[in-house]
């Protein structure tokens, strides 16, 4: 393949021109790759929230046509949905680090990872054609019988490709990370050597294996039933629409767990290096990873409390639901205690993180009410659901996201942004989440449906202020971009090794890393000892001196 | 590795990738690999299999009527040959781990045959359905000389409804193994290929291997998919 990897040669300038990328195996331009296409993922998403916002503004709407507002919400779902959260970051910041944090040169199967990426990127542009051809209104949930009537037309089918492709996307990156975890691991490191971040992308591949492949199986057949009226869906021609209901949310929440837990994996890291203390209860929030894989499989019927499924299988959902409590819980509580008597240091992954903490409490505390159901059936499908999951999937997900990237950057790209805008940003998100989504419990509570383009006039106060929200959250979204790409300008300073003072391995290669990760294969070490490491004077960053605990 | 070290180790192999310690350790995650995607593909049929089941369980004359459109002898016909398929896949592997050149050509080439045997058997069951209106979902309008081959009892009362679902699920569920059929045919395609060449023996399997393992789930699949359509 390549020839010796000569200092100065990361793998940023290792091959140049744009063939050299775009036929790369390299998992770190390929995590590169993912992390543009991504983030103009959010970006395009983010455009639809802002016009939904708009529109909400007055209680008559008036912005778009109630046709348009349809079709806005369904792309902003399903585009936030299908192409930012769930690959945003095991396909992007994952991709990155995996290999690094194991002392890998690179994934199992670096070809595969590049197929990956590919069928992707076909998928969000699927996704972008249904915006021209149109005609999917449908939510982001697709539920049949609506979605495969014969007025749908030609943008349901493009979308089921779109969500069948990317569902492959994620299937494959899930086998690259189980094989590589489990194989390519340095010598010494044993199972409870890695770091935290490795385990939340453990159990999360579990579940991109395990249950990706039936939302692919529900899109195959909901895009034969429009096409060939099978009759397996569609009530017309004998089938079952509670059927499909049935497959998606099969799917579909152990997918919220593809989002949170590598989010949580990054709130791992970070909580720990930012506090100079080794992280409390590893064994323990290693294993909730898994537990929270494996119960999340059980309780997709949540969604379904009120499609007339039996009063059994409701209840025994709702149990199993609220079983998802202690895991999550077990993980929050080890992270604060890990803070306790630590000596923290406000960096932006740190802000981020404090932030975290204060939205994903409230984002899971909210879920108990949905998942109890005497008071599930009142809030279903009002703005209290909305602001649930926007508390978890934006508040948590994209915010630990975004404390990922801050984390990695100097990784990833070799420079150091700055600090004053990080900071900043991440106040600004934080502050204009709240009053964005604050005001949707509120109105929910009230009995504000969600998707409707109107809304009655008593709830125009709050839904004002959630827009006036919107734009500060978009305001300080911006400032992390800007801080960010900033720093790749000549003035950008360069990022030393090991910035952070963090014990796990990527942070032992060069920023930006060598073609082959690391010039000599690294021995597996305690990812949390910071005993061992000692700050240099200026930004030059920390070493380690004396001998590190071998793992 | 430092570069001499790799290019010694590579040398001892040319089909040792660079990200990989040595040969034993790429033939172990290769079929790690391979193992996990095919526990995603049992998913992905498992879809099908849910949608049998919770069809069977609401409409169970439906089903009980609708297989005596199937014929039972063409699928035991199409089982033999997938397991003997099997049978040549596997030794097929251990004809590459002693580096039998001409054995392992000879037995891969006959599990390409039984394939496509295998395919042309089910064209005909295909064709018959399809020439006598037996089609999935709203278009399943059968022959008169299809209800005429029915057993006397059943022709008597009015046939059961969903008709048409059963047949989408035959053919969802059967046209997908095809499909897999199909993919594996061309794998051994790949692989009669680089036998040719000489590329396989005990130092380097690992395609073999993991075709044959592919091969096994397809075949287990119809195994599955044969007693649930023909014979219950
Ligand atoms: C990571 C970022 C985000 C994700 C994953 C996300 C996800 C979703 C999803 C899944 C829906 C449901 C669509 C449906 O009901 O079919 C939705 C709806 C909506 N989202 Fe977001 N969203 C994100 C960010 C935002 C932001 C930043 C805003 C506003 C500033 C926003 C505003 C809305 C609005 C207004 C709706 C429509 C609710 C309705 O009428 O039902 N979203 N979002
Ligand atoms: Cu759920």
């Amino acid at each position: 393949m390549s020839g010796a990897a000569h200092a100065g040669d990361s793998y940023l300038t290792h091959g140049r021109g744009l063939r050299s990328w775009l036929l790369t195996v390299d998992h770190k331009r390929i995590g590169v790759m993912y992390l543009g296409v991504i983030v103009g993922t959010l970006i395009l998403g983010g455009v639809f929230a802002l016009a939904l916002r708009l529109h909400l503004w007055n209680a008559g709407g008036g912005l778009v046509s109630n046709d348009t507002y349809n079709r806005l919400f369904t792309l902003h779902g399903a585009v936030m949905v299908f192409l930012f959260v769930i690959p945003g970051i095991p396909s992007a910041l994952g991709n990155f680090v995996l290999p690094l944090q194991v002392g890998a040169k690179d994934v199992a199967f670096p070809r595969v990872n590049l197929l990956s990426f590919y069928l992707y990127l076909a998928g969000a542009v699927l996704f972008l054609v249904t915006l021209v051809v149109g005609g999917l209104d449908t939510g982001w949930t697709l539920y049949p019988p609506y979605s495969l009537e014969g007025a749908r037309g030609l943008g349901i089918l493009i979308a089921l490709v779109g969500v069948f492709l990317a569902g492959f996307s994620s299937i494959l990156t899930g086998v690259n990370f189980i094989a590589t975890i489990h194989k390519l691991r340095a010598p010494g490191m044993g199972w409870f050597d890695l770091p935290l971040f490795l385990w939340a992308l453990y159990a999360t591949a579990i579940i991109q294996i395990l249950a990706t492949p039936v939302l692919g199986i529900t899109a195959a057949l909901g895009f034969m039933e429009r096409l060939f009226h099978l009759g397996l869906f569609m009530p017309e021609y004998g089938g079952d629409p509670v059927l499909f209901q049935h497959f998606f949310w099969f799917y579909s929440h152990p997918a919220v767990y593809i989002m949170i837990l590598p989010a949580m994996g990054i709130v791992s890291e970070v909580v720990s290096v930012f506090s100079r203390k080794p992280i409390f209860g590893y064994r323990f929030i290693a294993m909730s990873s898994l537990a929270i894989a494996v119960i999340g499989f059980l309780v997709w019927g949540h969604h379904m409390f009120v499609s007339g499924q039996s009063q059994w299988a409701n209840l025994v959902f709702s149990f199993l639901t609220l079983l998802v409590a202690i895991p999550s819980a077990i993980k929050t509580f080890n992270w604060l205690a890990t803070m306790y008597k630590g000596a923290i240091i406000l960096k932006t992954p740190m802000v981020y993180v404090l932030t975290f903490f204060a939205i994903f409490g409230v984002g899971g505390l909210t879920g108990l009410f949905l998942g109890i159901l005497a008071t599930d059936i009142p809030l279903h499908d009002t703005y209290f659901v909305v602001a649930h999951f926007h508390f978890v999937m934006v508040g948590a997900v994209m915010i630990a996201f975004l404390a990922g990237v801050h984390y990695w950057w100097p990784k990833m790209t070799g420079r150091l942004y700055d600090e004053r805008l990080g900071v900043t940003s991440a106040v600004l998100v934080f502050l204009g989440f709240n009053l964005t989504f604050i005001p949707q419990f509120i109105v929910g509570i009230a009995g504000m449906p969600r998707r409707y383009a109107t809304y009655a006039v008593e709830f125009q106060g709050q839904n004002r202020l959630s827009t006036v929200g919107a734009f500060v959250l978009t305001a300080g979204l911006v400032l992390a971009l800007w801080g960010l790409l900033a720093s790749l300008g000549k003035a950008g300073a360069r990022a030393p090794r090991n910035p952070w003072g963090a014990a796990s391995l990527e942070w032992q290669a060069e920023s930006p890393p060598s073609h082959h990760n690391f010039e000599v294969p690294p021995d597996g070490v305690s990812p949390y000892d910071y005993t061992t490491l000692k700050e240099l004077p200026g930004d030059q960053g920390w070493v380690v001196v004396g001998k590190r605990e071998v793992a | 590795m430092s570069a001499p070290t790799q290019r010694a180790a590579a040398a001892a192999s040319p089909f040792l990738q660079v990200h990989f310690r040595s040969m034993r350790e790429q033939l172990d995650t290769a079929k790690l690999g391979l193992w996990l995607f095919l526990a995603s593909e049992l998913l992905f049929f498992g879809g099908l299999f849910v949608a049998y089941s919770v069809f069977r369980a609401n409409h169970p004359d439906t089903f009980l009527y609708a297989h005596h459109f199937l014929d039972w002898r063409m699928g035991a016909l199409n089982t033999s040959v997938l397991i003997a398929s099997s049978l040549t896949a596997a030794w097929s592997v251990r004809s590459a781990q002693l580096g039998r050149q001409a054995e392992l050509r000879l037995l891969l080439l006959a599990t390409l045959v039984l394939s496509s045997m295998f395919l042309v058997v089910k064209y005909f069951e295909y064709s018959h359905k399809l020439h006598n209106g037996v089609f999935w979902g709203a278009a399943y309008q059968p022959s008169q000389e299809m209800l005429a081959a029915l057993p006397a009892a059943l022709r008597a009362a009015p046939p059961p409804t969903n008709l048409g679902t059963f047949f989408s699920i035959y053919f969802l569920m059967t046209g997908l193994h095809g499909i897999h059929v199909l993919i594996g045919m061309g794998l051994y395609l790949w692989l009669i290929r680089r036998a040719g060449r000489g590329d396989f023996g005990p130092g380097y399997y690992v395609p073999v291997d993991a075709v044959a393992l592919y091969w096994h789930l397809v075949d287990m699949i119809w195994i599955f998919l044969f007693p649930l359509f023909y014979l219950m």
